[in-house]
C-alpha cells in the first residue's frame, strides 16, 4: 500500500516544540538533519519501501478558471496565514501503522542541540486498491 | 557487445534509410525499433556485421510500417532502390541530424530529446528515466518533435549555436545527478560533442567540448557525504581528473588559436585557470576577471555580469565586488548567494546571513538549499549569536 507523507512549511497542529529557524542552528546540527533524512530515504531504499521523494519550493500561487476567455484567477504568493507543503515522501509499505511508523521515525530528526524537533508530519493513503476487489 | 558502440551506430543507420527514400520521422522510428530488438538479441547472438544487421532489420520494420499504413489508405507502396553511396556520406548525415534535432522550431524538451534518440541511439526508455518522466510522455515528446519538423529539409546546414545548446543542456542534466542507475547524460553530452567536434571545423564546438571536460574533471569533488555539494573552494583538488584537466585544455589551446573567440571558449578559459590552480587561494582570479570582461563583449549576459562581480570581489577585494554587483540586476538567480558570499568578506557577517538564509529560500535545487542554509547557520556562528 502506498502511502504518501507530508512536510509543511506552516499550517496543521500547533507545533509540539518551537524550533528555531535552521539559520539559527550550528552548521554541525544543520549537517546532522540533513544526514538524518538522506540515511532514513537511504534506508527505505534498501527496505524496498522507498518510492519517491520531492521538495517544493516555497514560491507558488492558487490558480482557477474564470470564464471562456479570461486568464485565469491567481491568489498568490501564498499568504502567511495559509498552509504551505514543502514536500513529500512516498513510500510503499504492508500497513498504515508501519506508514505511521515510518512517519514518527522521520519527524524524529534532530535540530538545535541535536534534539527531535517533533515537527506534524501528514500520513496520507493512496487510493489504489483494486476496484472491487473484496478488501 | 557494447552498447556505446551500438548507439554509435544509430544516426549513420537512419541515414541510409534516408537515402533509399525513408522520410525521417519513419526512419527514426524504424532503426528505434531495431535498436531494441538489437539489445535484446545481440548479448546472445551477435552479429559479424553490427551495422549491415541493424540496417537490414530497420529496413524491414520501415517496410512493414509502411505497407500497412498503404493498405490503410488503399495504396501501392514505392521505394526507392538504395543510390550508391558517396563517400563520407555516413559523417554527413550524422552532422545533418544534429542540426534536424536541434532545429531552431523546437522547445529546448523536445530538441533534446529527439537528438538523445536519433544522434544518441538511446532507447525512448532511457530517455524517460534520465529525466523522470513516464515513457509513453516521452515517446509523446519525441513524435510530436518530429512532426513539428516534418519536411524540413535535411540538406542544408542548420543553427549551430542551437545544437550547441543542446548539448550544452544535456550535459547541465546530468551534472548535478550521478546515479549509477541511469544513464549517465554528462557523459553522453561529451561523447556526441566529441563526435560533433570531428565532424566540424568550428572553434566554438571546441570550445564546448574542452568546457565540458574540464567540468567533468571535477565530477567527483563536487559531492561530499549524503549528496552534499562541496564549493569549487573547498573542493579535494587531487580528486580532480587530471587526464581530463589536459586534454580540455589542449582543446581549448587549439581553439583558441584559430582567433575566433566565442562564449564557449571563453567560459572553457575561466575553467581552465580554475583547473589550473594548485590550490584556491593560488587562483589567477585577474586573469579571470579578464576573461569575465571578454565574455561580456561577446554576450551582454545578467548571469555572467554576475559572476564577474565575485571574480572582482577574488581579485580586488569584497568591497570593489559589491561595487560590481550593484550594477547588477538583483531579479538575476543567484544574486542574494553573490551578495552573501561578498558581504562576509566585506566582513558584514550579519548582513551576510540574512542574505544567505535568503538565498537559500530561492534556491532552486534541494543540495543548493542545503548548502546555503548550511552557510547561513556557519556565518550565524560567526556573529556570535
Amino acid at each position: 500500500m502506498k502511502y504518501l507523507i507530508l512536510k509543511h512549511y506552516r499550517g496543521g497542529p500547533a507545533p509540539a516544540v518551537d524550533w528555531a529557524p535552521m539559520d539559527e542552528w550550528t552548521p554541525e546540527e544543520v549537517d546532522a538533519h540533513m544526514q538524518y533524512m538522506s540515511d532514513f530515504a537511504q534506508r527505505l531504499v534498501e527496505t524496498g519501501e522507498f518510492v519517491d521523494s520531492q521538495a517544493l519550493a516555497a514560491e507558488g500561487a492558487f490558480v482557477r478558471f474564470d470564464g471562456e476567455g479570461r486568464p485565469p484567477v491567481t491568489d498568490g504568493p501564498f499568504a502567511e496565514t495559509k498552509d504551505l507543503i514543502a514536500g513529500w515522501m512516498i513510500v510503499d509499505v504492508e500497513s498504515w501503522d508501519r506508514a505511521v511508523e515510518l512517519a514518527g521515525e522521520l519527524s524524529a530528526a534532530p535540530g538545535a542541540g541535536g534534539e527531535p524537533i517533533h515537527e506534524w508530519l501528514e500520513v496520507r493513503p493512496f487510493l489504489t486498491g483494486v476496484p472491487g476487489s473484496p478488501e | 557487445m557494447n552498447s556505446a558502440l551500438l548507439r554509435e551506430l544509430v544516426p549513420a543507420v537512419i541515414g541510409v534509410l534516408g537515402r533509399r527514400g525513408a522520410d525521417f520521422a519513419s526512419a527514426e522510428d524504424a532503426v528505434q525499433e531495431a535498436l531494441i530488438k538489437a539489445l535484446e538479441t545481440w548479448p546472445d547472438d551477435p552479429p559479424h556485421d553490427p551495422k549491415g544487421w541493424l540496417v537490414a532489420v530497420a529496413w524491414r520494420k520501415f517496410l512493414d510500417a509502411t505497407r500497412a499504413e498503404a493498405s490503410r489508405r488503399g495504396r501501392e507502396v514505392a521505394v526507392d532502390a538504395e543510390p550508391p553511396a558517396e563517400p563520407g556520406a555516413a559523417a554527413d548525415d550524422t552532422l545533418r541530424l544534429y542540426f534536424l534535432c536541434a532545429h531552431p522550431d523546437l522547445a529546448p524538451a523536445s530538441a533534446v530529446a529527439l537528438t538523445l534518440r536519433a544522434v544518441g541511439g538511446l532507447t525512448t526508455r532511457q530517455i524517460a528515466e534520465a529525466y523522470l518522466v513516464p515513457e509513453a510522455t516521452m515517446a509523446q515528446r519525441i513524435s510530436r518533435a518530429k512532426r513539428r519538423i516534418a519536411g524540413r529539409p535535411l540538406d542544408r546546414p542548420g543553427d549551430l549555436a542551437t545544437v550547441l545548446r543542446v548539448l550544452y543542456l544535456v550535459f547541465n542534466e546530468g551534472y548535478g545527478g550521478d546515479s549509477p542507475d541511469h544513464t549517465d547524460l554528462a557523459a553522453e553530452a561529451i561523447r556526441l560533442t566529441r563526435q560533433l567536434a570531428a565532424l566540424t571545423d568550428e572553434p566554438e564546438v571546441a570550445g564546448l567540448l574542452a568546457l565540458m571536460l574540464l567540468h567533468h574533471a571535477r565530477r567527483v569533488s563536487r559531492t561530499g557525504p549524503g549528496g552534499r555539494l562541496v564549493p569549487l573552494a573547498e573542493q579535494d583538488r587531487s580528486r580532480w581528473d587530471t587526464g581530463l584537466i589536459a586534454e580540455g585544455v589542449a582543446i581549448l589551446q587549439a581553439a583558441l588559436a584559430r582567433d575566433r573567440l566565442g562564449d564557449y571558449q571563453a567560459q572553457a578559459a575561466i575553467a581552465a585557470l580554475h583547473a589550473d590552480a594548485p590550490s584556491a587561494a593560488e587562483t589567477d582570479w585577474v586573469q579571470i576577471v579578464e576573461w569575465y570582461d571578454e565574455l561580456l563583449r561577446l554576450t551582454e549576459s545578467p548571469v555572467v555580469r554576475l559572476n564577474r562581480a565575485v571574480a572582482v570581489g577574488e581579485a580586488d577585494g569584497a568591497h570593489a565586488g559589491l561595487a560590481a554587483l550593484a550594477e547588477v540586476d538583483p531579479g538575476v538567480p543567484r544574486h542574494a548567494a553573490a551578495s552573501a558570499y561578498l558581504h562576509e568578506r566585506a566582513g558584514d557577517l550579519e548582513r551576510a546571513a540574512d542574505l544567505y538564509a535568503e538565498a537559500s529560500r530561492a534556491a532552486t535545487s534541494v543540495p543548493e538549499r542545503d548548502h546555503l542554509t548550511r552557510e547561513a547557520a556557519r556565518v550565524r556562528q560567526r556573529t556570535g549569536r
